[in-house]
């Protein structure tokens, strides 16, 4: 069956299996930021944004995006970068694997709570698995992140 | 120093923090076969037929392989420098299946539905045989896992198909049994600890091609790229110079990729079918058919005199290899040689071992490689011992432990030549507030708070065996390229490197190039583990860059037209110190390429005769719920001795992430079998690793020893960092609640059933 939808602000058509997964299909399409990490949706690594909503795309029918806003990480990369390079300066990538659903649930959450305490943060993100960082340094690199948000200017 | 002891970013942060198509599967040509492989449902099996009649018609299908189409000739998928401690016992496909979950045949096919339709359609009819599931019953079983005469030991391991073992081994200093009869005070205990798996994001995958030349290409998420290359030889029966093998990123490895887990099936169909192929494991099977962590038993006797001198211990200990030895005769090694030595005072040790085979998935490599274990063992009967005698387990450890400058009988005789141990514990106990804390604290809402301590040690690669060789090249305008063998798996250690290459030549770290592993191009590097990278790699880089400089000196001065001996190089010039005349760098790389007989290239190798050992020590705090047994972990903290720290971010991180998977080792993660050897552990739902709401609060520091053989004085810390949760938990809820926990993990409901018997009657209970 065709799709449509609007992928990382562009118009896009596909034509896939009624049962496909969203996951399957983004990789598909050369975004391959979206990883898969365990097909139980429980480590979190193909996390996109669905009308700016987090989801998790193993999870999703591909075809329950037709007509939908689809954000990966491929689309936002300027702050991808901006916030990824507090998480580098931490070391807190690591091997970079769960980075990019991590990175997109960050931003989400960045953009939906306001001055979130550390338990907040913890809550938000538990759905989001590492198996390299022990999560320290990635919460370091938030509330620094935050921080600097907070003191410079809004961004986009 | 200007860029080593610094926590500069990781070269490639930007491509990962942005989602770059960097990973195997990202890389891999879309017209690549799929394969899979169907797997045994029976532990124990042999085949009788396999009809594929049915699935040979599906379309899309490329070879459908089985035993009779593998070469019958025995090897190991781990990753070791040959001749191998592992045993040669395995095949691509054999007819005899020894796991749930070995596999039966491989399928090749231009999509995944296709592939997995024709995986459905094979009829196999087995031979349902005996399994050996209980690793205590295995040795002289009458059901041998491998009675195949073609089954190789290269290595005098004491190994015996016959027998079921894979290794047995024994070596004491002084009679262990005369000095623990003139001890004061005795502990006898048996520790369990349960199969691991490292749950790496990025499961295991590989895809193959066949390049212009006619030779088999492997791109691999590997630790191992030149063991694979001859693991690959041995496993197609064809000469190692037909393959080639390349690492691009890889997405975390903690030892499962020192196993050559998924490359042989698509290489199997690339060599007979010429096409490209990829494997990439579900995490069903990465959980059921991989590499984890040897389950051991390990009884400790230890003994101390009337003032608290522990002056024996005597460990025995159990590994279970499963249906496969990889790594099984090495990891027992660490169960004794590195948790024995980190007392310094005893007179005797003895240390014995057996490795058996079951019909249970093979074990492998898992950071800390068998100290884990046995340090989980040693560290609880330190605990147990000092209750036994009424001491502060601290001040009895402190009394005890090792010190800079003592010989090491149990870690085969080595001298502490760094050691900052003593310092690691003061410090830790500083920061948990130990001595407000210890035992425990009722904390009035039915639940009661304990801290427990642990120490451990690792080593530094493997004395001896480990060898790594670096490269290194001037280019046109004077950048540098560092050619290395190691393996970046996450760690970081592609900066590392180059951070001490750009300290020893003077320049910034955009000026040094890392090329990832391609055995083709690549210096040869035994590869990522035995905690190697950082000082066997690195002193392999100090030696070239010294070699390096030389070089461009004695170019300079023939550019210079003075003698080399007046020349001096600061990183950007070369000097000549009689005129105060300059040559840049940049000018020599590009005068080099011109009319040039002796390349400005400099390659040295390393391998060390010793095996330096980090040291650490943490403490837990833990919060347990008095009525149900429900026990959560409140801070831990851990202060580690690696040597020189190289990049101060990047070593807390590994030490943050290593406390983790110990925190998951210690209360969650456990692979559980069925009683016909099925394997129930196999998605993220029952193999539960931590989340960040289970970790606590982790605090690290460093109180850093300088290790004289090292690069810059660094030992190794990428090990080590997972060893001291299982013990320190364990002590830790034994001084909360009195029960001790011999069995991993800590469940509510061991604590729950100690504290049961504990009202009974009896003081300590055991579990």
């Amino acid at each position: 069956m065709m799709i449509r939808f609007v992928l990382n602000g562009k118009e896009r058509e596909a034509d896939i299996r009624e049962d496909a997964v969203l996951l399957d299909v983004l990789r598909n399409l050369g975004c391959s930021s979206v990883k898969c990490g365990c097909e139980t949706a429980n480590c979190g690594l193909c996390t996109v944004w669905i009308d700016g909503k987090s989801r998790l795309s193993c999870s999703v029918l591909a075809a329950a995006a037709e007509g939908r806003e689809i954000t990966t990480l491929e689309g936002i990369e300027r702050e991808a970068a901006e916030f990824g390079s507090f998480l580098a300066a931490e070391g807190a990538e690591q091997c970079g694997f769960c980075s990019p659903g991590f990175i997109m649930n960050v931003l989400a959450m960045a953009r939906e709570l306001e001055d979130p305490a550390i338990d907040e943060i913890k809550e938000y993100l538990s759905g989001n698995l590492c198996r390299c960082t022990g999560y320290m340094g990635q919460l370091r690199a938030i509330q620094k992140y935050l921080k600097s948000r907070g003191e410079g200017p809004a961004c986009g | 120093m200007r860029v080593v002891n610094q926590s500069v970013k990781k070269v490639d942060h930007r491509a990962l923090v942005t989602g770059k198509a960097v990973y195997t599967d990202d890389l891999a040509p879309k017209e690549c076969l799929i394969v899979k492989v169907l797997r045994s449902p029976h532990a124990h099996a042999l085949i009788q037929d396999i009809n594929l009649e049915r699935a040979d018609k599906v379309a899309g299908i490329e070879c459908i392989l089985t035993y009779k189409d593998c070469p019958d000739k025995r090897f190991t998928m781990a990753g070791q420098t040959y001749p191998e401690p592992s045993p040669y016992d395995r095949l691509i496909l054999d007819r005899r299946v020894r796991f749930v979950g070995d596999p039966v045949a491989v399928v090749a096919g231009c999509s995944k539905d296709a592939v997995e339709k024709a995986l459905g359609l094979i009829k196999v009819k087995y031979e349902v045989l005996e399994p050996v599931l209980d690793f205590r019953s295995a040795r002289d079983n009458e059901v041998l896992v491998h009675p195949e005469d073609s089954w190789k030991s290269l290595c005098p391991v004491g190994a015996d198909n016959k027998r079921n073992l894979c290794a047995s081994g024994s070596c004491a200093d002084q009679d262990v049994d005369e000095v623990l009869k003139d001890c004061s005070y005795v502990v006898d205990k048996t520790y369990h600890t349960q199969a691991n798996q490292q749950s790496m994001m990025e499961t295991f995958r590989t895809y193959t091609y066949i390049d212009a030349y006619g030779r088999l290409n492997v791109v691999s998420s590997t630790q191992i790229p030149f063991h694979v290359r001859r693991i690959l030889a041995n496993a197609l029966d064809i000469p190692k110079a037909k393959i080639r093998v390349i690492k691009p990123r890889i997405g975390g490895g903690f030892g499962a990729k020192q196993t050559a887990v998924s490359e042989v099936y698509p290489a199997l169909v690339t060599w007979m079918t010429g096409k490209p192929a990829k494997m990439v494991f579900t995490r069903e099977e990465s959980l059921t058919a991989s590499s984890p962590r040897h389950e051991m038993e390990v009884r400790v006797r230890m003994g101390a005199d009337k003032d608290g001198i522990i002056k024996a211990i005597d460990v025995y200990t159990l590994s279970n290899t499963g249906a496969y030895g990889e790594h099984g005769p090495t990891t027992v090694g660490l169960s004794g040689h590195k948790s024995i030595p980190l007392y310094g005072k005893t007179d005797a040790f003895r240390f014995a071992y057996d490795v058996v085979y079951t019909n249970v998935m093979s074990a492998g490599a898992y950071r800390g490689y068998g100290a884990t274990q046995g340090i989980f063992a040693v560290e609880s009967a330190v605990d147990e011992l000092a209750v036994q005698i009424g001491m502060d387990p601290v001040a009895f450890r402190e009394k005890n432990i090792v010190r800079e400058g003592q010989i090491m009988p149990a870690y085969y005789g080595e001298k502490a030549g760094s050691c900052a141990l003593d310092r690691c514990l003061e410090r830790a106990k500083e920061m948990i507030g130990w001595d407000e804390k210890y035992p425990c604290r009722d904390m009035g809402n039915g639940k009661v708070r304990g801290v427990g301590a642990a120490l451990a040690m690792q080593g530094s690669g493997i004395s001896g065996v480990d060898t790594a060789a670096v490269g290194i090249k001037v280019n046109d305008d004077g950048f540098y390229s560092l050619m290395i063998g190691a393996t970046d798996m996450g760690t970081g250690c592609d900066t590392i490197l180059a951070q001490m290459a750009a300290e020893c030549l003077d320049c910034s770290m955009e000026e040094i190039i890392v090329h990832g592993v391609d055995t083709d191009a690549s210096p040869y590097d035994t590869g990522s583990y035995a905690s190697s990278t950082t000082y066997v790699t690195g002193m392999a880089v100090v030696r070239t860059c010294e070699k390096l400089r030389d070089m461009i000196c004695e170019k300079g001065a023939r550019y210079l037209g003075c003698g080399f001996d007046d020349t001096e190089f600061d990183g950007e010039n070369v000097i000549d110190l009689k005129t105060g005349r300059t040559i840049s760098r940049a000018e020599i790389g590009n005068r080099a390429m011109c009319s040039n007989e002796d390349a400005l290239y400099a390659s040295e190798a390393f391998s060390s005769p010793v095996s330096p050992p980090p040291f650490m020590a943490g403490i837990a705090e833990v919060e347990v719920d008095k009525e149900t047994g429900q026990v959560e972990l409140t801070d831990y903290v851990a202060v580690v001795d690696c040597g020189t720290v190289i990049n101060p971010a990047l070593a807390r991180v590994q030490t943050e992430g290593g406390l983790a998977q110990g925190i998951g080792m210690a209360l969650f993660e456990e692979v559980v079998y069925g009683p016909q050897g099925k394997n129930y552990s196999n998605s993220f739902m029952q193999y539960k690793i931590p989340t960040r709401l289970d970790v606590g609060n982790i605090r690290v520091e460093f109180e850093s020893s300088y290790e004289a053989t090292g690069p810059f004085g660094a030992k190794s810390i990428g090990e080590i960092v997972i060893n001291t949760p299982s013990p320190a938990i364990a002590n830790a809820v034994s001084n909360a609640v009195g029960v001790r926990i011999r069995e991993l993990p800590i469940t509510a409901e061991k604590i729950y059933w100690g504290m049961q018997e504990a009202g009974k009657g009896s003081d300590l209970v055991e579990r």
